[in-house]
């Protein structure tokens, strides 16, 4: 326990530090002894965790008395202070809605706990596998994040002398994040998850408004209302159970023996975390998020933020098993993963198709969730812990090539093998792991869609089968930009700082071990958690032989380029020109047209716009989405009522 | 016939000429003709091709588009001259702009005159190109075996 | 017995794959009015081939020709291992898209035009694939009442699995054709004209590169013709000839398809396909689900 509370404390004492530290190298040794003490805490807390625990075991923290009171009060307290902050800089900036929300939010809050209507003594603190996966992930690519951030933030404003630098803010932001996180997964009650949702809400929007030009504070504005909507079905959930119910943790809610009485709080906070995981009709938010620097994108779309309502869905799995909630939140994930998937191929920023990419496989995962069977949640675990690591790092890569060459355009990444081999090599790594045959997304997709054919359930069989394909072209199609060997270009001279690249290999070096650990990862660290979520003995989700054949092709990708190196150096081949009609002008790169000019030649990609472009599908996908939500909603409250309604 | 001469594929190019050479080299293709018997591709690809089958004559636009496609070509390959034009230039022979026939500036091995040439003329000269190709296989292997 | 069956994959394929491509050609010479070349004119071809010099834009074409031919002789033979169908069409993916990356690593204007192409028409079939894989579960799970992905218990239910989903066989075969670069959907490696792109991702392959392409056709096609088998085969005897008798038919469809349509342009044969796809495949899934 002291591990816990001390992961939880340490970010926000950090992030106190940071904001009075002005000096760059100061600065750097602090984010790198605060981040190397992070991550030393979360690996121990593990360690401890794999060899005192059988894996199958949880701990409960009863912390109850004089404390808990006045934490309860401190966290009210904190709550007043964001909302007085949202209002000013909303009226600053003259939106008024996400104050609204925000008000409307806290001042219930404060009147429900003001007026002694909480008054159950429970457990706050909880510590399970998923707790110790969720620990792992935030603390290792969380930290990493932050120690690539230094050496970002000081290039990003050399590059960009138009913005003010507000490193103070920012760092602290950072830390203040990773408090938030590592509170959330590891609290019992209700009360302070809701806390730490909000926290997160609000850093979120903070850090996406970094810049303060006009396109980030709308961007920004639209983050906060989605959220604080969430936030806000959250809070009438927490609300519900506690006097409704008389329930304030969230296993207890899980648990109810009564399982039509919770339909209300489980719809709630469903519609909650989909607000976070960005999904459909809520996928703006996260699109938006990429003016921010790109640390902010990569602690958004990897360990935190979004993996925060993926954490809440993957709790409130049991209850959602068979439920109109979970037939919500599976429709919702998987038409969300098609759609997203389609409008990836449209864009060409690199960025923006990895925001694409993510809201995509959230939704595959949300998808399994909402199924909830023991298979999906297995899928949507493996998911969660490839997708943080991978996505993490590629957007740490982007974002190291676009201060590296200026440009984060995947046309402009042409030739990257050429001129950033290393960079290049991490951004294959991720891509590889995203999609490819051997590597964990994939396995996990398999079972996934095991489960999804068991569950009958027609619509999500189509999205995952036309998902895929589509998955398959965006990926593809940046992977062989990549690839492609353009002539006569040399390296880009340009150095990546130390902080960077140690955070990048640490990223990519976790990728394999990931992948070529999986079998142990499913039996030792996703397994028990199933169990655990499921209140089973033993689960296990892959037979031994497929897992062989997987091992197998692992072992495969990294012998064939070796092999094939032998083969070609040993294979007499002669140099020759690119076959362009007879017109190549001698260097691969320029041909000559019918006037006799010089041209240059180019491919670019295809984007097949007139089928997916955004602006062509999205009004209709929204109002395919809120139809799905309103739906479901309108057939949980007939159903509360008696079928009244109806 | 052996190895390569039993799969000749050949790369057509269309030089200075009046097309009427080349009307007849597709000609060679249809069922009337029937080169596929010979296992004869036409593949529009240097990279694919043994035989270089060039119709109409050389100019000084097209001289070094013919250089570059006979020098992606993969060896062993062989050049084969069809119609007057590609033999020696033919009636354009004194034209401002013709350099002459494609011997000005490939080896030609096969030359197969007419004007245009017919096609039952056109395959003889393939399978004579065969024939020349077979030769040159064996000195490659040779050479290679050298190298090696 | 399994072990036997991988390895007569990994020898035979080539002869069976190169001799149904032989009959391919003659066949369609024969409906051309042609006499045609002699059936043994693709092996004529490949060993020209090998015995070419290499030409090399660079050394990573060599390394994804490679892979290309490795993924899929490992498709196969995980197939005729009897394995995870699902995981057999995934690994048969990453195949595709390795001929991908050779074709748009060497930058030529053609190759990377029919890279592509090529890429359009994995959009276009992947979904029918992955929706083959989930008919057969499907159908073993009606037949059975426990679906399965395994091929060996797949192909010996009591009855042929065609009974079931006759809409995902006609799926299949609409997706085979663009599998096979036949016409009217060959479109990236474009086998008749080839003057229109060159063939598309194989223009820069020269000598033994191009023989290991065309080598690795044959098993790709003989891997999928395994996979029309398992729509007829079961646990009887007559579903052997049965299954010998499909594949003939369609073997000769396939060549008259070819010969009789004109290539079609890429948004065409998206468009049909996915079309297909929701029409034959979802509906008929949709229907064993619901009453079988």
């Amino acid at each position: 326990m002291d591990y816990i509370v001390f992961l939880i404390l340490f970010p926000f004492l950090a992030a106190a530090v940071l904001a009075f530290v002005k000096n760059n190298t100061v600065r750097k040794v602090v984010v790198y002894t605060s981040c190397g003490l992070i991550m030393a805490a979360a690996v121990a807390f593990a360690f401890w965790h794999f060899t005192e625990m059988d894996g199958y075991e949880h701990i409960l923290y009863l912390w109850t008395g004089e404390e808990t009171h006045i934490i309860d009060h401190i966290m009210l307290g904190a709550e007043f202070l964001m909302m007085i902050m949202i209002i000013i800089l909303g009226i600053k900036n003259k939106k008024f809605f996400a104050p609204f929300l925000s008000v409307v939010g806290t001042g219930l809050m404060a009147w429900f706990e003001l007026s002694g209507r909480v008054n159950i003594e429970t457990n706050n603190l909880y510590s399970d596998q998923l707790t110790v996966i969720m620990f792992l992930l935030i603390g290792l690519v969380g930290s990493l994040i932050c120690i690539y951030a230094v050496g970002y933030m000081k290039d990003y404003h050399n590059h960009h002398t138009e913005f003010k630098d507000r490193r103070t803010f920012f760092f602290p932001m950072l830390f203040v994040f990773l408090g938030a996180m590592f509170g959330l997964v590891a609290s019992s009650n209700l009360m302070w998850i809701y806390f730490f949702w909000e926290v997160t809400s609000v850093a979120s929007f903070l850090l996406i408004g970094y810049t303060r030009t006009k396109e980030a504070m709308n961007n920004a504005f639209r983050a906060l209302w989605m959220n604080l909507l969430g936030g806000l079905a959250f809070g009438i959930a927490v609300m519900y159970s506690i006097s409704k119910l008389n329930v304030i943790t969230i296993q207890n809610l899980v648990d109810y023996v009564d399982q039509s009485a919770i339909v209300i709080p489980i719809l709630l906070l469903s519609f909650a975390a989909l607000t976070k995981t960005a999904q459909l009709p809520f996928s703006k938010w996260l699109l938006g998020a990429m003016v921010a620097p790109t640390p902010t994108s990569a602690l958004l779309h990897s360990a935190t933020m979004v993996k925060a309502g993926v954490y809440l869905l993957i709790r409130l799995s049991p209850a959602l098993y068979n439920t109109t909630a979970g037939m919500m939140v599976a429709l919702i994930g998987g038409f969300t993963f098609l759609i997203a998937s389609m409008l990836a191929i449209t864009v060409s920023d690199g960025k923006k198709v990895l925001a694409y990419s993510t809201i995509s496989n959230l939704g595959l995962i949300v998808a399994c969730t909402g199924v909830a069977t023991e298979e999906t949640v297995w899928a949507a675990i493996l998911l969660l812990i490839f997708h943080a690591v991978s996505k993490s790092m590629m957007f740490q890569a982007v974002g190291a090539i676009e201060n590296a060459t200026g440009s984060r355009d995947i046309e402009d990444m042409h030739g990257l093998i050429m001129s950033l081999p290393l960079l290049a090599f991490i951004m294959v790594i991720g891509i590889a792991g995203m999609f490819l045959a051997p590597f964990g997304m994939l396995i996990s997709k398999w079972a996934a869609l095991k489960a999804f054919v068991d569950a009958h359930n027609i619509i999500l069989i189509l999205s995952i089968a036309f998902g895929s394909a589509t998955t398959m072209l965006y990926w593809t199609k940046w992977l062989a930009k990549i690839l492609a060997c353009k002539a006569h270009s040399t390296k880009v001279d340009y150095k990546t700082s130390p902080g960077q690249w140690f955070s990048l290999i640490g990223h990519a070096l976790m990728m394999i071990a990931l992948c070529l650990s999986l079998p142990y990862l499913s039996r030792i660290v996703v397994e028990p958690v199933i169990a655990q979520v499921y209140r089973v003995a033993h689960v296990s989700v892959l037979t031994p032989e497929d897992l062989i054949i997987v091992v197998v092709m692992l072992v495969m990708i990294f012998v064939i380029p070796f092999l094939s190196r032998v083969i070609v150096k040993h294979t007499k081949s002669t140099p020759n020109l690119e076959y362009m009609a007879g017109i190549n002008q001698g260097d691969n790169r320029t041909f000559e047209d019918s006037f006799g000019h010089i041209k240059y030649n180019f491919l670019s990609n295809w984007y097949l716009t007139d089928y997916f472009g955004e602006d062509k599908i999205w009004k209709p996908v929204v109002a395919v989405a809120v139809g799905i939500m309103v739906v479901c909603a309108g057939l949980v409250i007939s159903a509360v009522s008696g079928g009244g309604l109806l | 016939m052996a190895k390569v001469s039993k799969s000749p594929w050949m790369l057509h190019y269309d030089g200075s000429s009046c097309n009427g050479c080349d009307i007849e080299v597709l000609a060679c293709l249809t069922p009337v003709y029937d080169v596929e018997r010979f296992g004869v591709l036409n593949t529009g690809n240097p990279k694919h091709a043994d035989i270089l089958l060039i119709t109409g004559g050389i100019n000084t636009q097209n001289k070094p588009v013919v250089e570059q496609l006979y020098s992606q070509m993969p060896e062993p390959k062989v050049v084969c001259a069809v119609g007057i034009c590609a033999c020696n230039g033919g009636v354009f022979k004194d034209c401002y702009n013709i350099i002459g026939g494609v011997d000005k500036v490939l080896p030609v091995d096969v030359y197969v005159p007419g004007c245009a040439a017919r096609p039952n003329a056109i395959i003889d000269g393939v399978v004579k190109a065969v024939a020349v190709l077979e030769e040159k296989r064996k000195k490659y292997k040779k050479e290679r075996g050298e190298k090696a | 017995m399994r072990l036997l069956l991988v390895l007569g994959y990994i020898v035979l394929a080539p002869l069976v794959g190169g001799l149904l491509a032989g009959l391919d050609r003659k066949l369609t010479a024969r409906m051309q009015g042609r006499i045609g070349p002699p059936l043994l004119q693709p092996f004529y071809d490949v060993k020209k081939l090998l015995n070419k010099e290499i030409l090399l834009i660079n050394n990573m074409q060599y390394l994804f020709a490679w892979c290309f031919i490795i993924f899929i002789v490992f498709t196969g033979g995980m197939f005729f291992a009897g394995g995870n169908i699902l995981l057999v069409f995934f690994v048969f993916t990453t195949a595709a898209m390795f001929l991908v990356l050779e074709a748009t690593t060497t930058n030529s204007p053609y190759s990377v035009m029919g890279a592509n192409r090529e890429m359009i028409q994995m959009l276009s079939y992947e979904p029918m694939i992955l929706l083959t894989a989930v008919g057969f579960y499907t159908a073993t799970e009606a037949a059975l009442g426990q679906g399965t992905f395994t091929i060996r218990e797949i192909i010996s239910m009591p009855v042929p699995n065609v009974v079931y989903i006759p809409g995902i066989f006609i799926g299949f075969l609409f997706i085979l054709t663009i599998k096979f670069r036949k016409s009217p959907f060959d479109i990236s490696m474009s086998h008749h004209a080839h003057q229109e792109m060159v063939k598309g991702v194989t223009t820069e392959l020269s000598g033994g590169m191009m023989a290991i392409i065309e080598i690795s056709h044959w098993y790709e096609n003989v891997f999928l013709y395994g996979i029309v088998a398992m729509f007829t085969l079961c646990a009887e005897w007559w579903s052997i000839p049965l299954t010998v008798g499909v594949i003939a038919l369609t073997f000769f469809l396939e060549v008259l398809i070819d010969n009789t349509s004109a290539r079609v342009k890429w948004d065409t044969m998206f468009k049909t396909t996915w079309v297909v796809t929701l029409i034959f495949g979802a509906i008929n899934i949709f229907i064993l689900q619901m009453f079988g």
